[in-house]
């Protein structure tokens, strides 16, 4: 049964995916990216993740989703930028992607590929986030510091980015 | 795991020392209106101080959960990284000056870059890489696009940000193939879980994280990023991009490979002796074509990753030894290069090798260390790229890689061609008449062409320490 989910998520999120970088309108691709976010969200859950499933439909579905259509609507796109840009190389990138498959799906006929679910204990699935926000602050303190400093500097670089166009002009 | 988590704030020091930094240049940005280049000689005395912090610092048992280990391995590349964010910050005052963004914000970026290297050098976890491997490459995004009036930049840092988030994806791709086949991220446990060797998934994860950071070193076929960001970023930039970032996505190469995945050593250096022979090559002959100095800088660079990469498909301490010392030796060479570069380079002017024609009558003192740290790149005694080269070739043949050897040697002849070039033109040519004289070296600029030119003849003359050094650098991974 469980199987069964995870494939109609798994295809689903394919196919919207797919649907993302095919559609011409700039918003229906993000849309379809929503969808996309959905799935992988519901596979989290699957997984017995269901903090990483929240998180994902916060900040990806909500936060993130909602600058791609606020830039959408900013920058006006038309149906007209949004035309073939593959520069006649979808032949290759379809031999690479046939390629990918095929190599894929003999290490998996061949058993080389197996995923079996691995041990994992009832009591820490239930408290799933306070076993993440534990080793957070244990384990990986050091690295959670460090993504501290890298949040800082994608905000300074936000601003570095969008005040230097005008930095003359203000400065006078 | 509490019981093991084994704080200890000592062995982090450098960094978070780096950082304060970092963040006393970011308020004082605030409060210095006029004079930014201020903050540039507070980032250098800042760094200056922290140096010997960072070459002392050596505690070899991993700290913070195990994700971190600020062995002498981490010592020696700190001491590489914070030297190359130095000789940065001091070539940049100037520089920035010269093509009017002059802001403060570039220095503590520069710092934030050096915490990112840093991290990386002493990461012990996959974790710890990939956080410090993103602050590193997030912070050359904003530096590479610094020079936001300019089509090029913009075209540079564009290419190097869709290209690095791809190559990060790739890496995490990896990574998490990695964690899926050992249970952990620790690199001691994956090797522990993986000693036996033979496991698909990890094999997967292997591949895809040689993809990774084959794109920071920018290994052929990976490279097609570099030379366009390369020309497009401002060049003190291009020279810590160059030294600092190959550097530091060296130092965690080695580290993942060797402390992680010493099972499989069969098999990734199998792999990576096709992407270096083909780097060593590609590298050397497409720069010869190159009439964009700063290209042809680009192209060098990556047929001298090619080379360091030997080090690490030997796997012994002389190879790995020679991979610490050739990086170091880079640094120094590669950063006086770029230094005479930057200090040329203004408003489109000396953008080509033809522009440096004549320069031995007009500028000779320049001329001469041009083409001191150009022989130095092109491996000729008795400069520090000699040494280098000669370590690693040494050890590929000790070894018994003939070919990967003969291929070294061949790619390093080919070099010897299009250095040669450069110094052909500053020596043998007659200057334009018309032609504008190349602008002098200020007292900044001959501090650190003074220093870089020590550190090249000195490395090459007088290499026995520095060696011992880099033996001692990498004892811990080969444990």
């Amino acid at each position: 049964m469980e199987q069964f989910f995870f494939y109609m998520f798994a295809i689903a999120a394919v196919v919207s995916a797919v649907l993302v970088i095919s559609v011409r309108n700039p918003v229906h691709s993000a849309f379809y990216l929503i969808v996309c976010f959905l799935q992988v969200a519901a596979i989290y859950i699957l997984l017995r993740s269901p903090f990483l499933a929240a998180v994902q439909l916060f900040i990806y579905v909500g936060a993130i989703m909602v600058l791609f259509l606020f830039a959408v609507l900013v920058l006006d796109i038309g149906r007209e930028q949004f035309r073939e840009r593959f520069h006649g190389q979808t032949v290759p990138a379809l031999a690479a992607i046939a390629g990918l498959f095929v190599v894929m799906g003999i290490l998996v006929v061949s058993g080389k590929i197996t995923a079996p679910l691995g041990p994992f204990d009832e009591p820490a699935l239930m408290k799933n986030t306070e076993v993440i926000g534990k080793s957070l602050y244990t384990s990986y303190i050091f690295p959670f510091e460090i993504v501290s400093i890298l949040l800082l500097i994608a905000l300074i670089g936000a601003v570095v980015l969008v005040m230097s166009g005008q930095g003359k002009e203000n400065k006078g | 795991m509490p019981a093991g988590l084994n704080i200890n704030f000592y062995a982090v020091m450098p960094e978070i020392l780096v950082t304060a930094l970092a963040l006393i240049v970011l308020v004082l940005d605030l409060f210095i209106r006029k004079n930014k280049a201020a903050l540039g000689w507070v980032s250098v005395i800042g760094l200056i101080c922290i140096l010997p912090f960072a070459a002392y610092t050596n505690e070899p048992y991993p700290v913070f959960g195990g994700t971190i280990i600020a062995d002498s391995f981490s010592a020696f590349f700190n001491v590489i990284f914070i030297i190359a964010a130095i000789f940065t910050i001091l070539i940049s005052m100037d520089y920035l000056r010269k093509i009017g963004v002059d802001r403060g914000e570039y220095y503590h970026i520069i710092l934030f870059a050096t915490v990112g290297m840093m991290v990386m050098g002493a990461a012990n976890d996959l974790i710890n890489v990939y956080v410090g491997l993103e602050l590193m490459a997030l912070s050359f995004y904003i530096l590479v696009a610094y020079r936001v009036k300019s089509s090029r930049s913009v075209e540079g840092a564009l290419k190097y940000f869709v290209l690095g988030a791809l190559s990060s994806g790739i890496l995490l791709y990896g990574m998490s193939f990695a964690y899926g086949a050992a249970g952990s991220t620790n690199f001691m446990e994956i090797a522990g879980e993986l000693g036996k060797g033979d496991n698909t998934y990890l094999t997967l994860g292997i591949i895809l994280m040689a993809v990774g950071f084959g794109f920071k070193i920018a290994a052929v076929p990976f490279h097609m990023w570099s030379p366009d960001v390369y020309e497009g970023a401002p060049t003190p930039v291009t020279a810590l991009l160059s030294v600092g970032s190959k550097a530091a996505a060296f130092a965690a190469f080695l580290r993942v490979f060797t402390a992680a995945f010493p099972a499989f050593q069969a098999d990734w250096s199998s792999m990576l002796w096709i992407i270096s022979a083909a780097t060593m090559i590609f590298g050397a002959v497409v720069a010869i074509s190159q009439r964009n100095i700063v290209r042809m800088l680009a192209y060098s660079s990556i047929a001298h990753a090619g080379i360091i990469m030997i080090g690490l498909i030997v796997f012994n301490d002389t190879g790995l030894a020679g991979v610490a010392y050739y990086l170091l030796v880079y640094a120094f060479m590669n950063m006086g290069a770029f230094t005479i570069v930057a200090l040329f380079r203004n408003k489109g002017r000396f953008e080509n090798i033809d522009e440096y024609k004549g320069l031995s009558t007009t500028r000779p003192l320049l001329a001469f260390l041009m083409a001191l740290f150009l022989l130095s790149l092109a491996g000729i005694p008795p400069t520090g790229g000699f040494a280098a080269k000669f370590f690693i070739l040494s050890a590929a043949i000790d070894a018994k890689y003939y070919w990967l050897a003969s291929i070294g040697v061949v790619s390093t002849a080919i070099s010897l061609f299009f250095y040669a070039k450069v110094i052909f033109y500053m020596y043998m040519k007659e200057p334009d008449p018309g032609a504008e004289i190349a602008p002098a070296s200020g007292v900044i600029y001959n501090i650190v062409l003074f220093c870089t030119a020590v550190g090249t003849v000195f490395l090459g003359v007088y290499p026995a320490p520095f060696i011992d050094m880099a033996v001692k650098a990498v004892r811990p991974l080969l444990m």
